[in-house]
This record gives structure tokens, sequence and C-alpha cells, in this order.
């Protein structure tokens, strides 16, 4: 496994859906020169230390679902919490990269502020689709657009790593797929202007940035505009999440990456008829929900991502 | 016995006869009521229907997810349907009225509306 990504080739698909079997169980990902090498399972990672900056990504909890696939979503994203308190490493902040309740109800919203709260840690969200349910975004923007822009995307430094927060769930074209929309895009490439090409760059999005799946509208319509203006820098990660599964992909000194849910999975791409919620054996639940750890190592222009389940 | 046989028989030659006039008659007044769109599998079923003027068609989300159905011109504007939840609109005037998922806008349909008299279709 770890010698497939030894050849200095970039990962091949076959090699990415390999990894994505074996991430149920916690993989290590490092990211050097754009190449990604898996580092083994996460007791072994662990004595690599990880210093710089550590975030955390967290992503989906849809919290209102309470359908067959996951009856208690809320119980679920609980578990997050809990391991997010317990991580031996306490990151900086929190990234939530969208949907973060199931059908924006104010209830919902207050219920998923009670529960992340409790990580006492910074998080800075994106919404998803099922967040902007609601005429004019009127609740996702009055509890987490303050100094956003447009329909709440906005940029952040830490630790010289410039953050930024897209939104591309509103304003959707009949048979188009995620959306930017060329008012962001002007704003994005007026935000990275000036910014040194050394400048380590993590854009964090709910759909996906790349073409996972365009038949399920697993992919963002405008983001090549939005590559476009990042191909400059040397270091450029992108987390998103919306299709509730590991999946990742590097391009060039990109490397995309999708985070699970702490809510319930959806199937691989076009491995059922349509994405909608999977029903797992309740054993296997935990095993395909988690959380995303981040480590960036000042001085090496790399990232390691960390994929952890609620249970092995 | 041979006689009811035969009764049966001719019964059934009938009603063939009635459902081919029927069929040979669309302006025949046999309207759906309540004609219904489902929303499964993260697709509009049928994706293309087509109804008098007039006509009250529903849709029902059947998904574990919500979906809308809206138009780009703002027309059709439901709220997110939850799984269960219906949406109806009355087409009055004859046309075609496309449609899309809001949330998922790879999800789409139509509604062709004819005029309501007469036996030919809208022009």
């Amino acid at each position: 496994m770890t010698s497939d990504h030894d050849d200095g080739h970039g990962v091949s698909r076959r090699k990415v859906l390999e990894c994505m079997t074996w991430a149920g169980t916690g993989v290590l990902w490092t990211i050097a020169g754009g190449v990604p090498s898996s580092m083994g399972i996460i007791g072994e990672a662990r004595a690599a230390e990880p210093s710089g900056l550590t975030f955390l990504q967290i992503s989906d909890s849809h919290v209102g679902f309470d359908k067959p696939a996951n009856p208690n979503a809320i119980g679920t994203l609980e578990e997050a919490v809990n391991k997010i308190k317990a991580l031996p490493v306490k990151p900086s902040f929190v990234i939530h990269t969208g949907d973060i309740t199931h059908l924006s109800k104010p209830s919902e919203f207050d219920d998923a502020d009670r529960i992340i709260s409790q990580t006492r840690l910074d998080v800075h969200y994106v919404p998803g689709e099922h967040d902007v349910l609601d005429e004019n975004v009127k609740l996702y923007r009055d509890r987490y657009g303050r100094g956003t822009k447009g329909a709440g995307w906005y940029s952040f430094d830490a630790n010289g790593v410039h953050f930024i927060g897209l939104v591309n769930v509103v304003d959707l074209k009949a048979g188009g797929l995620g959306n930017l929309g060329n008012e962001q895009l002007e704003w994005l490439e007026g935000d990275l202007k000036g910014r040194p090409a050394s400048t380590p760059i993590v854009v964090f999005a709910h759909i996906p940035l790349w073409s996972v799946y365009p038949a399920w509208g697993w992919g963002t319509e405008d983001a090549a505009r939005a590559l476009d203006y990042l191909k400059r820098f040397g270091s450029v990660t992108v987390l998103n999440g919306h299709i509730h599964q590991i999946m990742q992909k590097v391009e060039g000194n990109v490397t995309f990456h999708t985070a699970m849910s702490t809510a319930f999975p959806q199937p691989a791409p076009g491995a059922a008829p349509s994405p909608g919620p999977m029903k797992v054996a309740d054993d296997k639940l935990r095993s395909v929900l988690g959380i995303t750890d981040v480590t960036f190592r000042r001085g090496q222009q790399r990232l390691a991502i960390i994929d952890q389940p609620l249970q092995r | 016995m041979t006689k009811i046989v035969g009764n049966i028989w001719v019964a059934t030659a009938l009603a063939a006869a009635v459902l081919a006039a029927a069929a040979t008659f669309p302006a025949a007044p046999v309207q759906a009521a309540k004609p219904e769109a489902k929303i499964h599998n993260f697709a509009f079923a049928p994706q293309r229907t087509t109804v008098k003027a007039g006509t009250t068609v529903t849709w029902i989300n059947e998904d574990d997810i919500p979906h809308t159905v809206t138009s780009s011109n703002k027309l059709l504007k439901s709220k997110a349907l939850d799984t269960r939840d219906k949406f109806s609109f009355t087409f009055t005037t004859p046309g075609t009225y496309d449609y899309f998922c809001s949330l998922h806008p790879h999800m789409m349909g139509a509604v062709v509306v004819e005029a309501a008299s007469g036996s030919s279709a809208a022009q």
C-alpha cells in the first residue's frame, strides 16, 4: 500500500479508491511536493509528533436528520465532538464544511451550536445546501455571516497559512453543479492578489471544487476559474464535504480532499441508483463517520491530513 | 355451460372495443383528478408529464433528502420538501414548464400543458 504512493507519479484513480477503503481505519496523509504518501495507520502516525499549525475539519453534521441511515445524527455529532476534545494535539481551530443542519430549522442550528461549542474552539463555517433553505439565507447569515461577504465567503490567516472559505451552494442553475458565481470569483481574485506564491493556501467549501461525479452533481460549475487564480501558489489544499466519504486527488500543487460526515454515509460514485443516505449495518456506522485532522509543518510546505472515524 | 363461456367471451370483446374507442378519442373526459409526480432517487418521475390546462399536479418527495420544485423564472417555487412532503401547482396556461431541484440542480423535469378543450394538442 505505502509503496503504491512512493512511485513519484501521483495517485491513480485505482489507488485513490484503494485508499478510500483503507481510510476507514484512519490514514495519515503527508503531502510533500504535491505527491501524497501514506504513512500508516493513526497509531503509528502519532510517533511523527506533528508540530506547527493543526486544525480540524468537521462536515455534514445534518442536525435534524433522523432517517434509517442514522436515526440519531445528534448523537454521532456529540461523539465527534468528544473525539475532538480527546485529541492528543489540541487543534488551533475547527472548520465546518457545511450541512450543519438538515433542514435549516432554527432549532437545528441551536442544537448544532450547543454541541459544537463544547469543543471550546473557534469554528469557521461555510454553508451547505441544507443550511440555506430559508428565504434569503437569513438563519445561516445571522449566526455565521458576521464579517463575511455575499452569501458568506471570507478569508483569514493563521500561522502564515491563508484560509479561504467559499460558498458554492446558492443560486444554483438548472442542469448545473455547485456554483461560486462571478461576484465571489472576483472577490477571490482580489483576495489572492499580491500574496507571495510561497504562502500556503487552504480553501474550504461545501461541494467539491473538483469533478468527483457530475452525474450526481458532485462538482462545481465554475471551479476552474478559482483554481486558475490559485495555480501560482506552491501549496494549495482544498477541503470539501458534501459527498460524505473520503476522496483525495492531487493536481499539480493542489491537493483536494473530502471529509466524512458525522451523520450518515453516502455511496461511492455510481455504486447506487442515487447519492441518497446509505444504510449500513448498525455496528459499521461509526466506521464511516468521522472527523479530519490537518497539520501544516512550517518550512516544509507539507500538510498532513488524518481522517479519523468515530470508531475503528 | 358452453353458452356462459360464450357470453364471457363476448363481454371481454366488448370491453376491448370500448377501450380501443377511448384510446382513439383523447378528448374523452377521462382526465385524472390529481396527477402525482414522484421525487425518487434524486429524480423526478415521470421526468416529463403532459396534462390539460387547469390540471393541478402534485409532487411528493419519497427521498430521505429534501428537494424542491423550482423553475428558473420562479413561477414554480416550492419550499424545501422533506420526506413525504407534497407540493401542488395548478397549470392554467398551455405551454412547456421546465423545472429543477434548486438544491440538486442536475435533477430536471418538465410539465407540458395542453389546451383544456378540443382533441388536438396545444399550439
